[in-house]
């Protein structure tokens, strides 16, 4: 297992540097140049300004240069200077990465909760009225836009129980009632679709393990249906779903930036947007890059749980 | 040998046939498309369905409620949501087929240089794929829409750019797979070049997957142009993408509710019969998930 660990931490790092190349050419690719972009919505200018702002995107150098002097201080987790604020970008970013990480992960608690069990009931109903409702209402899920979804309950909320989404951020610590209410519904909402996926891939999953022939062994043994299941089919079916996991990571991630929007939660994802609408390039540049980082991390924390799960992939 | 060789493409061409009769049978398929097919009609025919320009501002008519002159009722500027609802199909649409057919054929010859020559060019392919997957999809799709600038084309890039690895993914799988395939390797016996044997040989078998990804994908490319143009980095109003409707209709949410409902239903639809076809047409074609 410790050869996999090592195996799979060491083949991360080329794709790392990829999306470090990709994220630092992302500014580079802007028709004209950073500074370009910012004087033409500034107004008039002199060269001196031209130079400050070329010195202060680090343009002053031949692009080779200024990825290694970007990459060294990325590597010292120095993420840049925001361009709008003067703040350090990493601490812009810790500071609202609690908002984000508690949202995704109880948008994966919501998903876990409601698409697993409905996997099951599905699976052990196959081809039932049921089964049927349970499959069309996950397609319904897939399809409804998590940005519609939120309008839709803050305006149910509204017109029939006379609530309001409450505006101010609390932290769990500081007031856990009163950030449960402020993170429920939104967390709910991101976590809708990714219920839908669990709920198709638990079902298939153990609609496969099912058909196989240690489940048939065990039901020639005398074994009950119920043990069948839960004894032997459901902990097996569930390894795909480890992969699922890992990939829909990227899709809460992508989503809380909506889901932040709407619900106007003060996270990582709000933070990208105002940089984006801000034109503050550091900013997008890092946050795009940390995004990134995150999610390759969280997907190799899922291979390495498939692999301590599941022997045969560590025995490749 | 000959024999062989000759009768690939046919052979590829009763496959469809083949593969059409339990499409037709699948009753989501069948939903689906009759949906899809609903959507396009809206969209192509949208200047004789439309009541009203999707773009006449009406100052008179503004935040009126649903009734028998504005079925969806009017926005803050008087404009008929009914008819920029069914201009937003031309949009959304619009913008899907464009990306995901740009993502289609980029993907897909990148999936298929690797799957059929390997070594070095998948090698590469393969690692630039991998930086791709390895951003979430709609940071990405922000990432490139916010350095290119807001915009419809620019969103269309974006889209494209986001969904192409998923087609290089599935192409190179397909191609490896047909490639070990007799009629193949009789192919390359008898001396045909790579392109005659990669277009004529190869691409008919591998169409399948493709098109029930490209399925799947336009489903996910309206939902993207939605999420761009909601915030605000995809169409630009005046223009009636649904994602740019929504967004103006928070802000009169309470007071004017309608401005949010219908365009969230439209995609709603849109992404629903795309996923009911993708879903029906993965089922008929995977033997695997055939009844499941």
């Amino acid at each position: 297992m410790r050869r996999y660990v090592l195996l799979r931490v060491v083949s991360i790092l080329p794709t790392l540097v990829g999306v470090s190349i990709a994220v630092f050419l992302m500014v580079r690719l802007i028709p004209g140049t950073v500074v370009d972009q910012i004087i033409g919505t500034e107004g008039t200018y002199s060269e001196e300004t031209v130079r400050s702002l070329r010195a202060f995107f680090g343009l002053d150098a031949p692009v080779h240069v200024q990825y290694g002097r970007w990459l060294w201080s990325v590597l010292h987790g120095d993420l840049g200077t925001s361009w709008r604020t003067g703040l350090p970008v990493r601490q812009m970013i810790l500071s609202r990465l609690q908002v984000t990480a508690e949202l995704t992960l109880g948008a994966m608690v919501v998903a876990m909760l409601v698409g697993v069990p409905l996997g099951i009931l599905s699976a052990r109903r196959e081809n039932t009225a049921l089964d049927h409702t349970v499959r069309i209402s996950s397609l319904f899920s897939l399809s409804i836009p998590v940005f519609w979804q939120a309008t839709m309950l803050i305006l149910a909320g509204s017109l029939w129980l006379n609530w309001a989404p409450p505006v101010d951020f609390v932290s769990p610590l500081a007031d856990p009632a009163r950030n449960f209410a402020i993170m429920a519904l939104p967390s709910l909402v991101l976590g809708t679709a990714t219920a839908a996926v669990f709920m198709r891939m638990t079902r298939s999953s153990l609609l496969e393990v099912m058909g196989q022939d240690f489940v048939r062994t065990a039901r020639a043994k005398g074994l009950s249906e119920r043990s069948v299941v839960w004894g032997h089919a459901f902990k097996n079916s569930l390894i795909p779903l480890i992969t699922v996991a890992g990939i829909q990571i990227g899709y809460l991630l992508g989503g809380a930036v909506v889901t932040e929007e709407v619900f106007t939660l003060p996270g990582v994802g709000r933070l990208l947007l105002g940089a984006v609408v801000q034109r503050d390039y550091p900013l997008v540049q890092g946050t795009i890059l940390f995004i990134s980082a995150l999610f390759m991390l969280s997907n190799l924390a899922v291979d390495l749980l498939y692999a301590s799960v599941d022997p045969r992939i560590r025995r490749g | 040998m000959d024999s062989v060789v000759a009768a690939s493409p046919p052979a590829a061409m009763s496959r469809w046939r083949a593969g059409l009769q339990p499409t037709l049978r699948n009753r989501l398929v069948v939903f689906g498309g009759i949906l899809v097919l609903a959507l396009i009609v809206l969209a192509v025919f949208a200047g004789v369905i439309a009541p009203y320009d999707p773009t006449e501002m009406k100052v008179t008519d503004a935040l009126k409620s649903p009734s028998w002159a504005h079925p969806f009722g009017t926005d803050r500027f008087g404009r008929d949501i009914l008819s920029r609802t069914i201009y937003g199909s031309r949009i959304a649409f619009g913008v899907a087929a464009s990306s995901i057919g740009m993502a289609l054929v980029v993907g897909g010859l990148l999936g298929l240089i690797g799957g059929y020559f390997g070594g070095w060019p998948d090698l590469v392919i393969g690692r630039v794929m991998d930086i791709w997957f390895s951003f979430p999809t709609l940071i990405l799709a922000i990432g490139i829409a916010a350095m290119l600038g807001p915009g419809l084309d620019n969103a269309v890039l974006a889209i494209a750019v986001v969904y192409a690895p998923l087609f290089s993914r599935v192409a190179r799988g397909s191609v490896i797979a047909e490639r070990a395939k007799d009629h193949v390797v009789a192919a390359l016996g008898m001396g045909a070049g790579a392109p005659r044997v990669v277009f004529r040989h190869i691409l008919p078998n591998i169409a399948a997957p493709l098109i029930v990804q490209a399925s799947v994908s336009l489903a996910y490319a309206i939902l993207t142009e939605a999420s761009l143009s909601y915030l605000g980095l995809g169409t630009q109003p005046p223009d009636p993408s649904w994602g740019t409707m929504l967004n103006e209709g928070r802000t009169y949410l309470e007071t004017a509710p309608w401005m949010s409902i219908f365009p969230g239903l439209a995609i709603m639809l849109a992404v629903l019969a795309f996923n009911l076809c993708g879903d029906g047409l993965r089922s008929v074609l995977d033997p695997q998930l055939r009844g499941r």
